[in-house]
């Protein structure tokens, strides 16, 4: 995907420039502000793709750096980072106007693909589509039909939810919790690999007999689902 | 303080001193008035009695002229507790009578006079009378008056008593003070004592009580219900703090051992790699077991949720059910799902999902039956993979009176029933789940959401196997019941 311009809000230096240097490796432009004053005023700008906001601030608070720039009308998409992690903690910042939340500690890999689906989130024409298209994979959101070359497939509800999720994020990478969040609405960690069992019998209706596989395993990351033939 | 000084200071002893005060002023109020109506009266009669002398004795001028009238004058004089009588020319000449002085220009005042006047035999005057000034036809006057020492007498009287009533007062009311503060005194010492006792760190200690079931027991009783709770919040942080402090040190001491172990003998940046990936591993199981000791402190604090609402209890179970069904699956055991629609749990719906993800999880890792050949195996010290003859558990939603009671049960080797108690005495585990990597704190975690959301978690006995039962209070504000069809899936088994 293009370059994203991300401004990461943190005062702990020493993860922010693990950060930095990350997600510049990834192929983005990052940037990054010490506090929340400091923060806020980059912020302002309003060509940043994703915002990467701590909660717990010097100057100016987290949540309320985020009340600030939605009252401004900055729409900008904002990532949250908590050291809290409590159920009431992600209730509490995505009412203040946060986007999505993500505990700390957190993988880069997790980070990446939400601030990726965030960021796409922003361009302009990523309106809800009712057909999603994946190579010949063509999913009907309104009619609920699902067909490959043409050829009708049955899902399960939930595994209609869960491919209409990969799709609706063609080409980017989709956590295991971002799925357990977005698919079943619950935050907590899975523990077992109760999600790549999901996975796999999605993908045994969708890509088996077909060629090429379109559903791939991201190494340490998640799934994405992907038209390998371009 | 000397104890006396520390009596007088006692809110009680302030309060009788206070009523003593008011008391002495209220009785005070009632003997003036008294005594200013004695007065009155006693003044009342006196004039009343000198008019009708004056009355009589003008008569007897008028009949008789003034021989007459100091005839009569001196015949009353002699007769004993007679009145004051004096009669004088126009110079003020006594004529007759049995005052022989009044002060000067007494005379010539009218109607009814209070004044000294000296009897007969007497240097001085000195007594005090009421009398009345009566002017006769020819120039004389007719003075008739009347002691007035009766009077002041029952005055006297009457300021004497409201005196000594008064020291009386103050002396039983501040001694009955002393008393009663002493008494009160003597209990809020005994209280302070442990109080003292308890603020220095024994928490054990509570505060004595009268056993009278008065306000000073009732506080102490209150005060004894907090310290209760109090000691039992202290434990509870204590033994989470002891549990933290095990549970975290077994994967950081396993994380630091696999740094060094990699410092000291990796070869390749394979063997680098190796090593970091499982350091990153170990480090989110201890993320995991952070998160979820945080969850149980917090559950045993009793501290109140936020983000709760109402939501059926069959919707999270089937859930749940079917996040784990194709699990399940794979690992050869039917996972079923027997719900009650419309049995509405208030409460969070994130955490009671977690919970029950957590039974459902552990029933699938230990619920297996090992078949007779594991054993052997066992017996024969090889490894071989256990050979597990397929399980069942199932989910299942009742109502149970005023609970809502999900269960998993699995038919595994459960837990025996002499440590079915200690499992659920406070979050303890089992040594065996301890050192299990990845679980072990499955079943605290569902006591601790049971906990936050005033429910029970049931160890049981599923012949063969663990049930496990999640207890919750019914919402109150249930909404509707649906039709109460029941909706039963067998996951697994249709697939």
């Amino acid at each position: 995907m293009s370059p994203m311009r991300i401004l990461i809000i943190e005062d702990d230096v020493e993860a922010a420039q693990y950060l930095v240097k990350a997600l510049r490796e990834t192929g983005h432009v990052a940037d990054h502000a010490a506090d929340g004053l400091d923060g806020y005023d980059r912020a302002c700008d309003p060509t940043y793709d994703v915002l990467v906001i701590d909660r717990m601030l010097p100057k100016l608070d987290g949540l309320s750096l985020i009340g600030g720039l939605r009252a401004q009308k900055i729409d900008t998409p904002v990532l949250i980072l908590s050291a809290l992690g409590q159920v009431d903690d992600r209730v509490k910042g995505l009412r203040a106007g946060g986007d999505d939340y993500l505990p700390k500690p957190y993988a880069f890999s997790e980070l990446l693909a939400r601030v990726e689906v965030l960021a796409r989130r922003k361009q302009p024409g990523s309106g809800e589509e009712t057909l999603y298209r994946v190579g010949p994979l063509e999913l009907d959101r309104l009619s609920h039909k699902l067909t490959r070359n043409g050829k009708e497939i049955s899902l399960q509800p939930r595994e209609f939810r869960l491919l209409e999720y990969l799709m609706k994020h063609a080409g980017q990478v989709v956590t295991r919790t971002m799925l357990l969040e977005n698919v079943w609405d619950y935050h907590f960690d899975p523990q077992t690999n109760v999600i790549d069992v999901h996975i796999s019998r999605l993908r045994a209706k969708i890509d088996k007999g077909f060629e090429p596989p379109l559903l791939q395993t991201v190494r340490g990351a998640g799934y994405m689902i992907r038209d390998g033939a371009r | 303080m000397t104890a006396l000084g520390k009596l007088f200071r006692t809110t009680v002893f302030k309060i009788s001193l206070a009523y003593l005060v008011l008391f002495a002023i209220g009785a005070g109020l009632v003997l003036a008035r008294v005594g200013w109506n004695v007065k009155d009266l006693i003044d009342e009669q006196i004039a009343q009695t000198v008019d009708a002398d004056i009355t009589g004795l003008a008569e007897q001028y008028a009949e008789g002229g003034i021989r007459q009238l100091v005839e009569v004058i001196d015949r009353r004089t002699r007769q004993p507790g007679a009145g004051l009588y004096l009669v004088t020319t126009h110079a003020g000449e006594p004529i007759a009578g049995n005052i022989i002085g009044l002060p000067p220009g007494v005379l010539d005042q009218t109607g009814l006079v209070e004044t000294n006047y000296q009897l007969a035999g007497e240097p001085v005057a000195k007594h005090r009378a009421l009398a009345r000034i009566f002017a006769l036809p020819g120039g004389f006057r007719l003075v008739v008056g009347h002691d007035t020492e009766e009077g002041e007498r029952l005055r006297h009287i009457l300021g004497g008593t409201l005196v000594t009533s008064l020291i009386w007062l103050t002396v039983i009311g501040t001694l009955g003070g002393l008393l009663v503060a002493r008494r009160v005194l003597a209990r809020v010492d005994a209280i302070n004592a442990n109080a003292q006792a308890i603020a220095a760190g024994d928490l054990t200690n509570r505060l004595p009580l009268a056993g009278t079931g008065d306000e000073l027991d009732r506080l102490a009783q209150n005060l004894n219900a907090m310290l209760a709770r109090m000691s039992e919040l202290m434990i509870g942080v204590k033994e989470v703090s002891d549990n933290i402090a095990h549970d975290l040190k077994t994967p950081l001491t396993r994380l630091r051992n696999g740094a060094e172990q990699a410092l000291n003998f990796a070869a390749t940046p394979e063997d680098y790699r190796a090593a970091l990936e499982k350091m990153i591993e170990e480090s989110d199981n201890l993320i995991r077991l952070f998160n979820a000791l945080l969850m149980i402190a917090r559950a045993e604090a009793g501290s109140e949720l936020d983000g709760i609402s109402d939501f059926d209890a069959a919707l999270v179970a089937r859930d749940v059910g079917e996040l784990y069904e194709p699990l399940a699956e794979q690992e050869g055991v039917g996972l079923s799902v027997t719900a009650e629609p419309g049995l509405y749990l208030r409460g969070s719906r994130e955490l009671i999902g977690q919970a029950l993800a957590n039974l459902v999880d552990n029933a699938l890792k230990h619920g297996r039956l090992e078949s007779p050949v594991a054993g052997v195996a066992a017996l024969s010290a090889q490894i071989v993979p256990a050979q597990n003859v397929p399980g069942e558990v199932a989910l299942a939603v009742h109502r149970r009176g005023e609970m809502i009671e999900i269960s998993v049960a699995d038919h595994g080797p459960g837990i025996a029933a002499k440590d079915r108690a200690r499992v659920l005495e406070r979050f303890v585990r089992l040594e065996a789940s301890r050192s299990r990597p990845g679980s072990g704190l499955g079943l605290s975690l569902a006591a601790a959401v049971a906990h936050l959301h005033h429910g029970t978690l049931r160890i049981e006995d599923n012949v063969p196997g663990l049930r496990v039962v999640l207890a919750l209070p019914a919402s109150a504000a249930q909404p509707l019941a649906l039709p109460s069809a029941q909706a039963v899936i067998h996951a697994g088994e249709a697939a």
